[in-house]
C-alpha cells in the first residue's frame, strides 16, 4: 500500500506540481479543442486553443499571489 | 532531378522535426542539467530504434501518432504553463529570484541525500527530454518512410534525414555553450514560452487541428504568449511595489 501511495504521490507531483488549476487547465483546453474539430469548428478551434491558454495563464495568476 | 527533390524535401522535413527536438533538448539541458537531457536522448534513442527495428516499414500504420501528441502536448502545457507563470511572477517581483547561496545549500543537502538513496535524476527533465526526443524521432522515421515508399528511394530519404541530423546537432554544439552564460531567469521564461508553445502545437494537432500555416504557427505562438508575458509582467509590477512598500512600512513601523 505504501509502495501504491508512493508511486500516485510522485506522478501527481510530477505532473500537477503546485497548480491543480493549470494541471485541470491542461486538459481541459485540449477537450474543448478536441470538441471543437469533431463539431466541424477546426478554424475556431484553431484560434481558440490559444486564447484559451492565455486565459488560464492569466486567471492562474491572482490564485498564486494570495 | 527528381531524386535531388527527393533529398532535399528529406533533409528540410526532417530538420524542421529535428530542430523542435534540439530546442527542447538546449533547454532541459541548460535548465535542468545535462545529465537528465543526456539519458532522455538516449532512452528515446533505444526506443525508437526498438520501434522502427521491429516495425520497419510498417511503422506508418502501427503507430497512434496523434495519441502521442495528445500525451506529449498536455505534458508540455501544464509544464510550459507552470515555468511561465512563475517566471512572469519572478520578472514581475511577486516571487524571488534564483538565490545562488540558497540553492547553493539546497542542492549540497540534496546531494547528501542523493548519495544516501543512489538516486538524483532530474525526472522532470528526462520525461520531457525523452518525450520530444521520442515524438519528434517518430516524426522523422515517418516522413523518411512516407517519401522513401512514395518514390521507390528509401536510400535516398534516409540520406536526407541523416545529413539533417548532423547539420542540426552540429548547430547545437555550437550554440550550447553561449547558452549557458545567458542568466538563468531569463532562460526559465524563454524555456516557459517553448514548452507553452510546443504544447499548444502538438496537443492541438492531436485532437484534430490542422493548422493552417503548419509549423510557422509555432513562432506565431511563441510571439503572442510572448507579448502576452510582457503585458502581464507590466500589469503585475506596480502591485509588487505596493506589497513591498506595505511591508517596508510595516517592518519599520514594528
Amino acid at each position: 500500500m505504501k509502495y501504491i501511495v508512493g508511486f500516485g504521490r510522485f506522478w501527481y507531483d510530477f505532473i500537477v506540481g503546485d497548480s491543480v488549476f493549470l494541471a485541470i487547465g491542461g486538459v481541459a483546453m485540449l477537450g474543448l479543442g478536441y470538441g471543437l474539430v469533431q463539431a466541424g469548428a477546426g478554424s475556431m478551434a484553431e484560434l481558440l486553443l490559444p486564447l484559451t491558454v492565455a486565459a488560464t495563464l492569466v486567471v492562474s495568476l491572482p490564485r498564486v499571489r494570495r | 532531378m527528381h531524386n535531388v527533390l527527393l533529398f532535399g524535401s528529406a533533409f528540410l522535413a526532417s530538420s524542421v522535426e529535428m530542430v523542435e527536438a534540439m530546442t527542447i533538448i538546449l533547454a532541459v539541458g541548460v535548465t535542468r542539467g545535462w545529465r537528465s537531457a543526456i539519458l532522455g536522448i538516449i532512452a528515446a534513442s533505444i526506443a525508437l530504434a526498438l520501434i522502427v527495428g521491429i516495425l520497419g516499414a510498417s511503422l506508418v500504420q502501427f503507430v497512434p501518432i496523434d495519441a502521442l501528441r495528445v500525451v506529449v502536448g498536455v505534458l508540455l502545457l501544464i509544464f510550459g504553463l507552470q515555468w511561465l507563470r512563475k517566471a512572469v511572477l519572478r520578472a514581475a517581483g511577486l516571487k524571488a529570484k534564483h538565490n545562488e547561496d540558497a540553492i547553493f545549500e539546497e542542492e549540497v543537502s540534496e546531494l547528501s541525500a542523493v548519495s544516501a538513496s543512489g538516486e538524483g535524476l532530474d525526472w522532470q527533465g528526462f520525461v520531457v527530454c525523452f518525450k520530444g526526443v521520442f515524438l519528434e524521432g517518430l516524426e522523422v522515421a515517418f516522413i523518411v518512410i512516407t517519401f522513401g515508399a512514395n518514390s521507390g528511394r528509401l536510400d535516398i530519404s534516409t540520406a536526407g534525414a541523416v545529413a539533417a541530423f548532423f547539420m542540426v546537432c552540429g548547430t547545437g554544439l555550437v550554440v550550447h555553450r553561449p547558452l549557458a552564460r545567458v542568466p538563468e531567469n531569463a532562460i526559465k521564461f524563454t524555456v516557459g514560452l517553448m514548452l507553452t508553445s510546443f504544447g499548444t502545437f502538438w496537443g492541438g494537432e492531436g485532437v484534430g487541428i490542422e493548422w493552417t500555416l503548419k509549423e510557422p504557427t509555432i513562432l506565431l505562438l511563441v510571439a503572442f504568449y510572448w507579448a502576452l508575458a510582457y503585458v502581464l509582467i507590466a500589469a503585475l509590477r506596480p502591485r509588487a511595489e505596493t506589497t513591498l512598500a506595505t511591508a517596508t512600512d510595516g517592518g519599520v513601523a514594528g
